[in-house]
């Protein structure tokens, strides 16, 4: 794609200000690390740092059969959503192949925010419109005038808190706030394995919030550090380790999904449950030397029995680290495999997931 | 983690990024500090053999950065006496001391006429900021 036509967040010039190295992402050009990935995941872990997560997107549903049509689109149980609280879900193809995952926010006046990946975030409005027939129900893109920041860490919400007129939200839960001079919704969620918020607001608002946020002395992190993060627990990345050709079953997402409650692909998705499926994602760490890729083949002792979805050096544990789908027989943990690294055989082994857990 | 930037003017330059020490019919390759600073946090090096025949211009190793896997290209040809083991063990050596402890590899060098190709350090500094 040329640089042209990529996004911009209103960050850009303040990415470029932080030293930030700009990459194209889904479209968008973002920072994928200014310091550099290892400082920014040890901030993350140990203190406080922001993601500028703007180029997500977000999805307001709202009218009388708000409830009822989100019952119908995404994977979890809508009803168990309470006022103020957060759920997570796959939206699912009529044949049960993720299209997203998502995180929905159900709102003081009985509308919902559903939060989107950026890559997805077009074909996910064009499914929810496409479910919406028969509803009384309307769906609004927020993403061209929302903003997000995640900010994420053990002292993140200590900053946080002083820069907002009320008290934060708990963890999967919500609340609006006026944050660092502007109103945002302020969401006790994340994608790092740590504690935190995340900050949805108008454009308007966010450069004086990144401001405040890097006065107090957060850490500007990357695309980078967000990818070691997440994959250190074990987060999905959609595009990487699920997709319209992997069933929430074989990717470890039955827990949020809920077929009784016969959302869109509810019948493939309880089918995959009954049956089984072939294949399972599975968390791995070499257990030699070596950095596991996207791609490396995954082996059984000379058999190639899976792919490398996610494969990365943990910057927590030291050691290279990753996800992938191998055939269902062989997913145990404690289960010994390999990974052909560009024609290297490393020894790894499948781990019980999280890979890293803060009493490690 | 990384030094201050420099291009030391008793090193030769290749224009993939990595430089080489001569000295006599041998020689140390490693990467520059442009290199470095482009690839990011350095993780993992695996030196490459004792006795490997390398030809310039040709990948002889790989270093990884959290993210992403680069070939390292061989500034001039020859055979592999030394590697930097030290490296293998503590990679951000790479970051930190790219033209000392940063070192990669020490080579007898097969056709020494080679080194006149090379860039210096001016040359050097003058590609990298095109």
């Amino acid at each position: 794609m040329n640089a042209a036509e990529l996004r911009r967040t209103p960050l850009y010039e303040e990415h470029v200000a932080a030293g930030g190295r700009l990459v194209p992402f889904a479209g968008w050009e973002m920072p994928v690390q200014y310091e550099g990935v290892a400082a920014e995941h040890a901030a993350v872990r140990e203190g406080a740092g922001v993601f500028d997560v703007s180029h997500m997107g977000e999805i307001k549903t709202s009218g009388p059969d708000a409830a009822r049509f989100l019952q119908h689109v995404v994977s979890n149980d809508i009803d168990k959503l309470v006022t103020g609280g957060a759920q997570y879900s796959c939206l699912c193809a009529d044949d049960g192949g993720i299209l997203d995952d998502l995180f929905s926010y159900l709102l003081e006046d009985g509308s919902y925010f559903t939060v989107s990946n950026a890559a997805n975030h077009e074909s996910d409005l064009a499914r929810f419109h496409e479910l919406a027939a028969g509803f009384d129900a309307e769906v609004e893109d927020l993403a061209p005038s929302h903003s997000m920041l995640a900010v994420q860490g053990p002292e993140a919400r200590s900053v946080v808190a002083a820069l907002a007129d009320g008290e934060l939200p708990a963890r999967m839960h919500t609340a609006t706030l006026d944050v660092a001079g502007s109103q945002a919704l302020v969401c006790g969620t994340g994608y790092t394995g740590e504690d935190g918020v995340e900050i949805i607001l108008g454009n308007d608002g966010v450069v004086a919030l990144w401001r405040e946020l890097l006065a107090a002395g957060v850490t500007p992190c990357g695309l980078g550090a967000r990818d070691t993060l997440r994959l250190e627990v074990c987060f999905h990345l959609h595009g990487n380790d699920m997709g319209p050709d992997r069933n929430p079953i074989e990717a470890g997402l039955g827990w949020c999904c809920k077929e009784a409650t016969g959302f869109a692909g509810a019948e493939a998705v309880a089918a995959a449950r009954a049956d089984g499926t072939a294949e399972r994602l599975v968390a791995f760490a070499i257990t030699d030397r070596g950095i596991p890729r996207e791609g490396n083949p995954i082996l059984a002792g000379e058999d190639r029995v899976g792919t490398v979805t996610s494969g990365s050096f943990s910057p927590s544990l030291g050691i290279g680290i990753g996800m992938g789908y191998v055939r269902t027989d062989l997913a145990e943990p404690g289960t010994t495999i390999a990974i052909d690294v560009r024609g290297r055989r490393r020894e790894a082994e499948i781990r019980t997931k999280p890979l890293y857990a803060k009493s490690n | 983690m990384a030094t201050e930037e420099s291009y030391p003017e008793d090193l030769r330059y290749h224009p993939e990024h990595d430089w080489a020490r001569i000295e006599g019919d041998e020689a140390t390759f490693g990467v520059t500090w442009f290199a470095q600073d482009s690839l990011g946090d350095v993780v993992f090096f695996d030196p490459p053999e004792v006795g490997a025949t390398i030809s310039k211009d040709e990948p002889y190793t790989e270093v990884e950065s959290v993210k992403a896997v680069s070939d390292v290209i061989a500034p001039l040809s020859g055979e592999i006496l030394a590697v930097n083991d030290e490296a293998g063990t503590n990679p951000e050596l790479i970051n930190t001391d790219p033209y000392g402890k940063g070192w990669m590899v020490k080579v007898r060098l097969s056709d020494p006429a080679e080194v006149d190709t090379l860039l210096d350090a001016a040359a050097y500094k003058a590609l990298i900021s095109e």
